[in-house]
C-alpha cells in the first residue's frame, strides 16, 4: 500500500498539524519507505494469533475509588501559555 | 585533596567509600564536576545546568555526612534526560512545543534517586521526545561524541536517543544519568560511547513523570560507567509505584550483589537469526570473542532460533508510531509550552504542533495516525501486534528451553558521523535498533557492555538479554564481558 498526497494532507489535518507542500511531498516519500519496509510484515500467517496487548501477565491494578490528589488548580494551570483565574484560556469555540 | 580531574574520574562506587572516609566532600566533588561541565560545552550533552541546586544539595549531603547518615546514593553526581519531570527545572523533552515548560511534580524515578541522596547537576540533551538514533533530532542541535576515530577530528554521534546521557558519562560530565529506551535508546549510545546501559524489564522502573512516547515499550534505566555502578543506580530507579499501573508488584532485586558472582553453568542463547546480512567483520568477530569469555567463565553456550526476529524492527515502526501519535495528541497549546495563534481553535493546534515539532517528530505521528485509521487499523496495528506476541514466544520459548540469557552485539556498527545520514532513508537509520529493538516488543531486560574497540578506536558493546525480573542474571554476566574487556575511557579533546 501507498499513500498520495491528498492522503498525507488528509492525515496530517486528522494530527493537526499544518504542512506545507514541499513537507507534504517529504513526508510522502518517506511514510511510503517506510509502509513498503513493514509490507514484509504480511510474509507472517497470523490467522491463528492473538495480538499481544501486555508484555507483562499481570492483572490490571485496581485501587480504591476515593480522592488521592488534586486540589491545586493553580498548580494546573501555572505552565498554561493563556489562562485566567484557574481556567485555560482557548480561542473562541462556538459562536 | 584530590585533584578535580581525579574526582570526576571516580565510579559511583568509589564515590561512595570516598565520601564515606571523608577523603573529599560532596561539595569538592560537584564543584568538580561543575567544571568539566562548563569546559565541555561543545559536546552539548547539557541542555540546562543546575548548579545552584547541585551546590546546595552537595551541601546537604555533606551534612547528612558529618552527622553519620550517608544515604546509598549520597553525593553522587547525576544528569538526568530532558526527559524526566524535574520540579521547577526545564522538561522539554528537547522539543520546542514545551517551550518553557517547568513541571511543578517530580519523576518517581528521578524522586528515588534524590531520596538516596544522588545530586542533580542538570539536564541532558536528547533526541526529540526520544525519537532517534543519533541525537540529531534535539530542538537543542545534535550532542558530539566524546570518542572521536583515532587520527581524525569528524564529529561524530554519540547514538540516541539518549545521546546526551551517554556522551555525558563518557567525557565524566556526571558519574551516571538517567535514560529511557523504547527501541533501543539507552543501550545503542551505551554502545557508541563506551558505557554500560541497562534497559530492565518494562514494569520494573516507573514511568510516572516520564514524557510518554511508545506507552507499551517505554522503560527508564541508568547508563553509568561500570557495571557494579549501573547496578548500583538500577536499585535506586527501580520501585513499585502505585502511580504507575504497568509498575510490577515485585520487590526490587540485590544488582550490585550479583555483581561478581560466578556465572558457571549458566545458559547462554546465541541466536542465529542475529547474524544479519552485511554485519561488519568486527562485530562478528567481537561477538565470537564475547562468547569465548562467557565459556572461559564457566557459561554454557547453545546455539538458539528466534525465528521472528527479522520483523520486529518493522512491527516497532508501526507499534511505536501509532501509541507515539496518539501520546503527543495533549501537545495542542492549551495546557503547556507553546501557542501559535490561528484563526479558529483548531487552525491554532495545527499552527502550535507545526511549529513545535521537527520533522522526525512529525512523521512518526502522519505514520501513526494514518495506521491507526479507519480502514488501516487490522491491516497494521493489529498485524504488527500478532506479530509482537510471535517475537516474545520466541523468547519465551528459548527460556522455556533453559536458556538463562542470550548473547547478540549490540549495535550493527560504531558510532557514524555527525549528518553522514542526513540523505539516508528513514529505514537505513532505523536499522540502528535492529539488534535492541526485540527486546522492547518482548518486554524483556536487555543490558548493553563496553567490549572492545573497533580498528578506528571506537567502542563497540555487546548486549545481553535475560528473563523478565532476572537482571541479577545480566549483572553477572556483563561484568565477566567487563572484567575480560577492560574499560574504556576517550581522550579528552574538548
Amino acid at each position: 500500500m501507498t499513500v498520495d498526497i491528498a492522503t498525507v494532507k488528509r492525515v496530517a489535518h486528522l494530527a493537526r498539524i499544518a504542512v506545507t507542500e514541499e513537507e507534504a511531498a517529504s513526508f510522502q516519500g518517506e511514510i511510503n519507505a517506510i509502509l513498503g519496509f513493514a509490507e514484509q510484515l504480511n510474509e507472517v500467517d497470523v490467522s491463528a494469533v492473538e495480538p499481544l496487548t501486555s508484555v507483562v501477565a499481570q492483572t490490571m491494578k485496581m485501587r480504591d475509588d476515593v480522592v488521592t490528589d488534586g486540589d491545586y488548580a493553580a498548580k494546573v494551570v501555572q505552565n498554561a501559555p493563556a489562562s485566567d483565574d484557574e481556567f485555560f484560556m482557548v480561542p473562541k469555540v462556538i459562536e | 585533596m584530590t585533584s578535580a580531574n581525579d574526582l570526576t574520574s571516580l565510579t559511583i562506587a568509589e564515590i561512595r567509600d570516598g565520601l564515606a572516609a571523608k577523603a573529599f566532600s560532596a561539595t569538592e566533588l560537584i564543584k568538580a564536576y561543575l567544571g568539566a561541565m562548563e569546559a565541555a560545552r561543545a559536546l552539548n550533552a547539557y541542555i540546562v545546568e543546575t548548579p545552584e541546586k547541585a551546590l546546595e544539595m552537595a551541601a546537604a549531603s555533606d551534612a547528612r555526612i558529618a552527622n553519620g547518615e550517608q544515604r546509598p546514593l549520597e553525593g553522587v553526581p547525576i544528569g538526568v534526560k530532558d526527559l524526566f519531570a524535574t520540579e521547577g527545572v526545564h522538561t522539554q523533552a528537547a522539543s520546542h512545543v514545551l517551550d518553557g515548560f517547568k513541571p511543578p511534580y517530580e519523576s518517581t524515578v528521578t524522586a528515588n534517586l534524590w531520596n538516596d541522596g544522588a545530586v542533580m547537576l542538570g539536564k541532558l540533551n536528547m533526541d526529540e521526545f526520544a525519537m532517534g538514533s543519533s541525537n540529531e533530532t534535539s530542538y537543542y542541535g545534535p550532542v558530539v561524541n566524546p570518542w572521536r576515530k583515532e587520527g581524525s577530528n569528524l564529529p561524530l554521534v554519540p547514538g540516541g536517543s539518549s545521546g546526551g546521557s551517554a556522551a555525558a558519562v563518557a567525557a565524566r560530565l556526571c558519574a551516571g544519568a538517567t535514560a529511557t529506551d523504547t527501541g533501543g535508546s539507552i543501550r545503542q549510545p551505551a554502545a557508541f560511547t563506551g558505557t554500560v546501559g541497562i534497559k530492565p524489564t518494562y514494569g520494573r522502573c516507573s514511568r510516572w513523570g516520564i514524557a510518554a512516547f511508545a506507552s507499551s515499550l517505554d522503560q527508564a534505566g541508568p547508563i553509568a560507567r561500570t557495571v557494579r555502578d549501573a547496578a548500583i543506580l538500577m536499585k535506586s530507579m527501580a520501585s513499585v509505584d502505585p502511580k504507575d499501573t504497568t509498575s510490577v508488584d515485585l520487590p526490587v532485586g540485590d544488582y550490585e550483589g550479583a555483581v561478581g558472582q560466578s556465572v558457571k553453568g549458566l545458559r547462554i542463547g546465541i541466536p542465529r537469526e542475529y547474524r544479519i546480512d552485511g554485519m561488519p567483520a568486527e562485530i562478528e568477530a567481537l561477538w565470537q570473542q564475547g562468547i569465548a569469555w562467557l565459556k572461559d567463565a564457566g557459561a554454557e553456550i547453545v546455539d538458539i532460533t528466534l525465528p521472528h526476529t527479522k520483523y520486529a524492527l518493522p512491527a516497532y515502526y508501526i507499534v511505536a508510531p501509532a501509541e507515539a501519535s496518539s501520546n503527543l495528541a495533549r501537545y495542542d497549546g492549551v495546557r503547556y509550552g507553546l501557542r501559535v495563534p490561528g484563526g479558529d481553535i483548531a487552525e491554532m493546534y495545527e499552527n502550535t504542533r507545526a511549529a513545535g515539532f521537527g520533522h522526525e517528530v512529525k512523521r512518526r505521528i502522519l505514520i501513526g495516525t494514518y495506521v491507526l485509521s479507519a480502514g488501516y487499523y487490522d491491516a497494521y496495528y493489529v498485524r504488527a501486534q500478532k506479530i509482537r506476541t510471535l517475537i516474545k514466544r520466541d523468547f519465551d520459548l528459548a527460556f522455556a528451553a533453559g536458556v538463562d540469557a542470550v548473547l547478540t552485539p549490540a549495535t550493527p556498527s560504531a558510532a557514524f558521523g555527525l549528518e553522514e545520514m542526513a540523505v539516508a532513508s528513514p529505514v537505513e537509520m532505523y536499522l540502528n535498533d535492529v539488534f535492541t529493538v526485540t527486546v522492547n516488543m518482548a518486554g524483556l531486560p536487555g543490558i548493553a557492555v563496553p567490549a572492545g574497540l573497533d580498528s578506528s578506536k571506537l567502542p563497540l558493546g555487546l548486549q545481553l538479554i535475560g528473563r523478565p525480573f532476572e537482571e541479577e542474571t545480566l549483572f553477572r554476566l556483563a561484568q565477566v564481558v567487563e572484567d575480560a574487556a577492560g574499560r574504556f575511557a576517550p581522550a579528552r579533546w574538548w
